[in-house]
């Protein structure tokens, strides 16, 4: 129990509601915008990678014919749709914690995870096909970077429904001690789940348009 | 501001909620002209830079409404200012290695 140690004043994270008097803003948002600026740099460096892969090469894709006729557009204008559509529940989510609806910020953010799950659903499909035809990541340098760029934001959008399912079942608990700070917590999941659609805004168009 | 500014009442917040709307509709628009475009089959140059304005005005729309960036604090512009620098360093830096002709 935190009350049981003399310390336990000292072990608890400050200004999670308030905000820090240096910065402005709550540690926990400063924290997850720093950890965002990392991702940045994760995803740049692939991104930057692609860039010069495909500068470089004779023709893209390698094999000829054009991305949107190697790839699936209509499957994967489903699935910016889809997630589009989960960053709105997201930040309704939210929105409904700011006016003390924990009904309906139960139902958003599970709408948010739902939506999270038919994204990985389409990709599954879309992978399960390139692999009947033997495409795999080491087919060439077109399969490589869509795999490693596809699965990446995959990654992130697995993480998203792990952190999103905590806070709607466990970790919602938080709402009947520590409302505001439970509120920011949303605030910052949303941060994080926002990035990982700015992400995808971007992987759609450069693999499966261009 | 939203976490700092508790003291907005519930109507009041309401009225914020149809600029996500707006901007979900926007962003559902912007897709069917990216798609849209990309079955013109403009020439390459013009169809990267046509689908690059248009993901970025869409991201640029999710940062600012979504991720609350309209009215945040000097401290995440200064964080981004300094991403954004990084990330066009990481995105260009390699292209003065480029040698005319070279493959990877």
């Amino acid at each position: 129990m935190a009350e049981a140690s003399p310390y336990a004043a000292d072990a608890l994270i400050p200004h999670t509601v308030e905000p820090h008097p240096v910065t402005g803003i709550p540690n926990g948002k400063l924290g997850i915008w720093l950890f965002l600026a990392s991702e940045v740099m994760l995803f740049g460096a692939l991104f930057s990678t692609y860039v010069v892969i495909r500068t470089t090469a004779p023709h893209w894709p390698p094999e000829g014919g054009l991305s949107s006729e190697i790839l699936n557009v209509p499957l994967a204008t489903v699935n910016t749709a889809v997630l589009i559509t989960s960053s709105i529940t997201m930040v309704l989510s939210w929105a409904s914690l700011k006016m003390q609806n924990l009904p309906r910020f139960r139902l958003w953010l599970g709408s948010t995870i739902a939506l999270a799950f038919v994204f990985l659903v389409i990709k599954y499909f879309e992978y399960t096909h390139k692999f009947e035809l033997g495409h795999y990541p080491s087919h060439d340098n077109f399969y490589a970077v869509y795999f490693t760029l596809t699965g990446l934001h995959g990654v992130h959008v697995i993480g998203g429904i792990i952190v999103n399912t905590f806070l709607l079942t466990a970790g919602s608990r938080m709402w009947a001690t520590e409302p505001e700070r439970f509120t920011n917590r949303i605030e910052n999941a949303g941060l994080y789940w926002h990035f990982v659609d700015l992400v995808w805004i971007f992987l759609f168009p450069s693999l499966y348009l261009l | 501001m939203a976490t700092t500014h508790e003291t907005t009442s519930h109507e009041e917040f309401k009225k914020h909620l149809g600029k996500y709307y707006v901007v979900f509709v926007a962003l559902l628009c912007l897709t069917a002209i990216t798609v849209g475009v990309s079955y013109l089959h403009l020439n390459r140059p013009l169809a990267i830079t046509v689908a690059l304005i248009i993901a970025c005005v869409k991201a640029g729309m999710v940062a600012a409404v979504f991720m609350h960036l309209l009215d945040e604090r000097k401290v995440i512009y200064a964080v981004l200012i300094l991403t954004v620098a990084f990330f066009f360093l990481v995105l260009f830096l390699p292209m003065f290695t480029i040698v005319e002709g070279s493959t990877v």
